[in-house]
């Protein structure tokens, strides 16, 4: 069974399709690696799948089961979690603090409940232990590494026992060690038996690291096939249209 | 044996001495102990009873509104609508007394209309959506100006039944010091606990860090604001009975342009404008030295006019610093 399916989904913004009844299945465990061509539509099927925009058509399935969501919260509540762009991470604060932000263990009664620091970062050494990143729970994300922030992003993920995990185009903006690094934080977590949709630009790490290749082209799918059967040209001519679908 | 685990541990745990001198704080500590030493061998009058007893007094006022604003600072925001809260506490106390009632009952009423300021404040900047600076800015009018209604523009020196407890409250002092310190050292304990070790303090700093983060991860950004701003309008409320009490009188030009004062005080103390900085004891300390050289500018017969210029390049200064430092740190 797949973990999540998405059947006939369409996503029109006024008179704009950036959704065009889309059908793909991801296993469990699975990384699929998601491409197309700036406005093909890849954010919004993540942002669909977050919860943070409804479909205008069609259904989402999680191990099977139809689901709705009205808020992002309800897709966290099914095990979605997602790795933003941008990391949305507080550089002022700690990594532990970062990991356990808006979800901070407490001790005490209400109204004298003061945050279990110790428990923060021991839980959090632990994720970044099964990350095998170098990232320590209490320094400042300001002074870390792009790929020590990455393993802070990932880690939050791995503290609420997500199911699948959503990141759009997390090495945009890091150096190429930085990227092998990320690479590696994500076959972690397919190790742990993790769905990841990983949206990227970058060929060369999507056929690193991805199990399956979907292509989307002005909001349609035309191609979603093992990355074994495929090839950069293929990918590339079917980004561009050179190649019609596959 | 020491395991990798033990030796990242300990390259953690820097000395104490050389973690304090990365403090701001400690620096702006160190300059206002040496600013005391200079005045006391400088002048005669620095070190007397009467005029320790009167610094004393005034930086415990800046003090307590400035831990607010630090708060409201390290949130990403600013409260310029402080100095107008205070004169409208101290009316609003100081009318209800007059007109006959007692103490308590008319401090909670004037803390009330304090936190009714904040709370106007936070609403419009976290559910309205608009800049802090201008609606606290809006705000300086529009609460001193609800003074001078309350007031007729008068000035107020009859407290009714209860005077001189207000003066007492304000103006006294037990085991020889006076009581706004003791009022700003519970507020500093309490203030400084709770942004330590609450998810209300974590979470404050994490919406001046990055708010479309923390709006991300599910914390209620928009209540968390509002509660923001009426913390800083409780510390200004509790400052105007105070002052209330200490000057036996109130005018409605009671704590005009505080604001920048108490700004100043947060920002030398390492309360960084951009939001996601600041720390109680910083904001203590940054008051302390803003009256020290208040005081010596009296002191050195200095014209009072200089005042406002050397306020406003403190902020200026500090906010340089804290550029100055933030290039060199991302070299
Ligand atoms: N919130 C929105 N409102 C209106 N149009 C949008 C919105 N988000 C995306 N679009 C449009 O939908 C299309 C697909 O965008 P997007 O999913 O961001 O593409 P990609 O991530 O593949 O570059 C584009 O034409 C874009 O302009
Ligand atoms: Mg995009």
């Amino acid at each position: 069974m797949s973990r999540l399916k998405l059947s006939g989904v369409s996503k029109s913004f006024g008179a704009i399709r950036a959704l065009e009844n889309v059908s793909i299945e991801v296993a469990p465990g699975e990384v699929m690696g998601l491409m197309g061509d700036n406005g093909a539509g890849k954010s919004t099927l993540v942002k669909i799948v977050a919860g943070n925009f409804r479909p205008t058509q069609g259904d989402i399935f999680i191990d099977g089961r139809k689901v709705e969501y009205h808020r992002p919260i309800d897709a966290r509540r099914e095990g979605v979690e997602v790795v933003y762009q941008d990391l949305a991470l507080c550089d002022n604060l700690t990594a532990a603090s970062n990991v356990f932000l808006g979800r901070e263990p407490t001790l005490g009664r209400a109204p004298f409940r003061i945050i279990d620091y110790p428990q923060m970062r021991r839980r959090s050494a632990e994720l970044f232990a099964q990350l095998k990143s170098e990232t320590r729970p209490r320094d400042l994300v300001r002074r870390m590494s792009g790929g020590q922030r990455q393993a802070v992003a990932i880690a939050r993920t791995l503290l609420s026992d997500a199911k699948i995990v959503l990141m759009d185009e997390p090495t945009a903006a890091i150096s190429v060690r930085q990227v092998a690094e990320v690479l590696d934080l994500i076959r972690r977590l397919r190790d742990r038996g993790l769905s990841v949709i990983l949206i990227s630009h970058r060929m060369p790490d999507v056929f690193a690291v991805c199990d399956r290749i979907a292509v989307l082209r002005r909001g349609s799918l035309v191609a979603s096939k093992p990355v074994s059967q495929s090839s950069p040209e293929e990918v590339t001519g079917l980004i561009t249209g050179a190649i019609e679908t596959a | 044996m020491t395991s990798i685990e033990e030796v990242i541990g300990q390259s953690q745990h820097r000395g104490s001495l050389s973690r304090a001198m990365n403090f701001q704080a400690f620096w702006v500590l160190v300059a206002a102990i040496l600013a005391c030493l200079a005045l006391t061998f400088l002048t005669d009058a620095f070190a007397s009873e009467r005029n320790l007893f009167n610094v004393s007094r005034n930086f415990a006022f800046v003090a307590i509104i400035a831990i607010g604003m630090t708060v409201v600072i390290a949130s990403g925001g600013i409260d310029l609508s402080v100095g107008s809260t205070v004169v409208l506490t101290a009316m609003v106390i100081s009318v209800l007394m007059s007109g006959g009632s007692g103490f308590w009952i008319s401090a909670l009423a004037a803390l009330a209309a304090a936190l009714l300021v904040g709370l106007l404040n936070g609403i419009l900047i976290a559910y309205v959506g608009m800049p802090p600076f201008v609606v606290t800015l809006g705000m300086l009018s529009a609460a001193r100006s609800l003074a001078m209604v309350l007031s007729n523009n008068k000035m107020i020196w009859e407290f009714g039944p209860d005077h001189d407890l207000l003066l007492w409250i304000g103006g006294g002092s037990t085991l020889g010091l006076p009581h706004p310190l003791y009022a700003l050292l519970t507020l500093a304990i309490i203030a400084g606990l709770i942004l330590r070790w609450t998810r209300w303090g974590q979470h404050v700093f994490a919406i001046g860090g990055n708010e479309q983060a923390a709006t991300l991860t599910g914390i209620p950004v928009k209540r968390l604001k509002v509660s923001v701003y009426m913390f800083s309008a409780f510390t200004a409320g509790v400052t105007g009975i105070l002052m209330a009490g200490w000057l036996g009188s109130v005018t409605t030009n009671l704590g005009q342009s505080m604001e920048l004062a108490v700004i100043a005080a947060a920002v030398i103390g390492g309360a960084n404008l951009a939001g996601g900085e600041g720390t109680v004891l910083g904001a203590v300390v940054g008051a302390l030295l803003i009256e020290v050289i208040r005081n010596s500018l009296i002191l050195l017969g200095i014209s009072a006019f200089w005042q406002g210029m050397f306020i406003g390049s403190f902020i200026i200064i500090a906010v340089a610093f804290d550029r100055i430092r933030k290039l060199r740190s991302s070299d």
